[in-house]
């Protein structure tokens, strides 16, 4: 029964593993892996004297951080917030409502972007029109770190807080008339008992943001990076696909991807190896 | 070593101990021992929770009435339409009259249900298969699929792969080669291992084979994950649109909503195609905004039919599986 699956796997995971072997050759897409000339570590020379490639790096650990910093803390706190609101009515409805942007593609959630805070956008149709000047967000090189964040925020951040209520769900709420008894208030409360019942939760999710480090988003980055330029919007991703693909230079995309896919194969291993040293789970148990 | 994803709390949907606790547990009224709510607290949640529901609806609604303004009301509003002033169907008649937008309406729902159909019936069986623990070489293959979470070939392998086998330009390609995630298999094979082990006991001894109980113990008794799953699947399929720019970027005839939008609407292009198509050069030009955001309505109704019958499945247990991996 497992058959069809595992065949499909083989087939579109472990097949492409030795087509890695592109990464290590001069590949010739007329000659076929087996044919094309064994180029040793060249491509990787190259790629570490690109100053494109040195560019998307930094772009994609620069956009990683502020991810972290500003996307991170948003779903617990949504969470935190929705807990405590008593009416189940209520609850549901905010919660539906913010579930829906999870099920856009990034094209449509890019283009309800663009409609908004665009040139010609719903926003700066309102200060063109009070004359206070426009604010093209969109296509503004400096801002596209938050633009991008806020993006990942407006989609995903509602979606994120799944997890937590979930977690939330399960502290026990004798804990909370005990202290409440005992006259810890509101905020004590919340520092004592949420927070220490919502730490193993949280420190798995810090486990995966830190071991998707180089991964901060494909499809968004592809469909803004021409609005903004490359220098800003280029990621680890949009580069393999850009010079590998677009331009037909596979060995070289190839090997930008096997770079990426080594390091963050080391940061889940070292993000795991934190969580274990701080007395939590993380993603896989020793 | 045990992932984080086989520790899933499957609550949902069957009656353990756990999710009649959760239940039990959920608060609608204040406790006695909470003090009273403060003025002031209550207004900021209420300012907060109110302001996260405004930015998430107002632009859809704005995107909606925009679409169904008549062109004089998209003048005078100097844009996008925030209040209605003027309503028609125009656009989405002349949107349905074009062949360009039609053809890609029937190839999106052609692929999430050809798509979707492969994905269920090919996870549901490895799925099971692999739920039942005793069964041939488990373990190995339970580890072959994990691997494949964390280490793959990447863009460039897969491409070459596919292209390889002869892929570019055919539908398949838009299908097979994302039709497993390993991750929703995952989840699938939690729930079958923990549901309804008497039943499937019960009718082993009457002697049931795997495929009776799985067609008639499993299924019925798992169809808010599976429900749950098929949603994931099919908007994944409905959403894409990487895969048509790499396997078939020129070939007009066979894109996607998706890619239409992005074409028209995103980078504002004329429509390929639509020259000939007996409509002429209003489509060959940048449309009209209210054109523009029929097509994104459009990409939209599917999801929001299709959502409210799914969304109440959303309970805990599924989706703290789902955002595990």
């Amino acid at each position: 029964m497992t058959l069809p699956a595992v065949v499909l796997l083989v087939v579109f995971n472990y097949v492409p593993l030795f087509g890695l072997a592109t990464a290590f050759q001069e590949y010739d897409p007329l000659a076929g892996v087996w044919e094309s000339t064994w180029a040793g570590l060249y491509q990787f020379e190259r790629l570490l004297s690109d100053s494109l490639f040195w560019g998307a790096l930094k772009n994609t650990l620069y956009l990683s951080f502020v991810q972290l910093v500003l996307f991170f803390p948003v779903p617990i706190a949504l969470a935190l917030l929705l807990n405590s609101v008593l009416s189940e009515r209520i609850r549901n409805f905010i919660q539906s409502v913010v579930y829906l942007p999870h099920f856009f593609s990034w094209v449509l959630a890019i283009t309800i972007f663009q409609q908004m805070l665009g040139g010609a956008g719903a926003v700066n149709h309102f200060l063109r029109s009070n004359d206070i000047g426009t604010w093209d967000v969109m296509t503004n090189p400096d801002t596209f770190a938050l633009l991008v964040t806020s993006q990942v925020i407006w989609k995903e951040a509602g979606w994120g807080i799944i997890v937590f209520l979930a977690a939330l769900a399960a502290i026990n709420t004798d804990l909370y008339e005990a202290a409440a008894a005992d006259g810890a208030g509101r905020w004590r409360r919340l520092w004592h008992i949420t927070l220490p019942g919502l730490r193993s939760v949280i420190v798995l999710m810090l486990v995966l943001r830190l071991g998707n480090a180089l991964t901060v988003g494909f499809e968004q980055f592809l469909i803004q990076r021409n609005a903004v330029g490359h220098d800003t919007a280029e990621v680890l991703d949009t580069f393999s696909f850009y010079y590998g693909i677009a331009t037909g230079d596979y060995s070289y995309g190839a090997a930008a991807g096997l770079f990426k896919s080594v390091i963050s194969l080391l940061l889940i291993w070292g993000a795991n190896k934190l969580a274990h040293a701080f007395g939590e789970d993380g993603l896989y148990r020793k | 070593m045990t992932l984080a994803i086989e520790r899933i709390d499957t609550g949902t949907g069957s009656k353990t101990a756990a999710s009649q606790e959760v239940r039990r547990r959920r608060r609608t009224e204040r406790p006695s021992w909470e003090e009273p709510p403060t003025l002031a607290g209550e207004a900021a949640k209420g300012i907060t929770l109110g302001g996260v529901l405004l930015i998430m609806l107002v632009p859809l609604w704005i995107i909606v009435v925009t679409s169904l303004s008549t062109q004089a009301a998209v003048n005078r509003a100097g844009g996008l339409v925030i209040w209605p002033d003027g309503l028609t169907l125009e656009a989405y008649k002349v949107m349905l009259a074009d062949s360009t937008v039609r053809t890609a309406l029937l190839v999106s729902l052609g692929i999430t249900a050809v798509g979707t159909l492969v994905s269920m019936v090919v996870s549901v069986l490895c799925a099971y298969g692999l739920s039942r623990s005793r069964s041939l070489g488990h373990r190995f293959i339970l580890m072959l699929l994990i691997i494949t979470m964390f280490v793959n070939g990447g863009l460039i392998p897969t491409f070459l792969v596919v292209t390889g086998l002869g892929g570019y330009g055919q539908w398949w390609a838009l299908i097979l080669p994302s039709a497993v995630s390993v991750f929703n298999i995952l989840i699938l094979r939690a729930f079958y291992s923990s549901t309804s082990l008497d039943l499937i006991e019960a009718a082993r001894i009457d002697g049931a084979g795997d495929w009776r109980i799985l067609w008639s113990i499993v299924l019925p008794t798992s169809r808010a994950v599976t429900a749950v799953m098929a949603l994931f699947y099919g908007v994944g399929y409905w959403n894409s649109f990487f895969n048509v720019m790499l396997y078939m970027p020129t070939d007009s005839e066979k894109w996607p909503l998706q890619y239409v939008l992005l074409t028209y609407v995103n980078r504002g292009n004329g429509m390929p195609g639509s020259v000939n198509s007996g409509f002429g050069s209003q489509f060959a030009q940048t449309a009209p905004l209210s054109l523009q955001m029929a097509v994104v309505v459009l990409t939209l109704v599917p999801l929001l039919v299709v959502y409210p019958f799914v969304q109440k499945h959303f309970r805990t247990g599924v989706l703290t599986g789902a955002i595990k991996g």
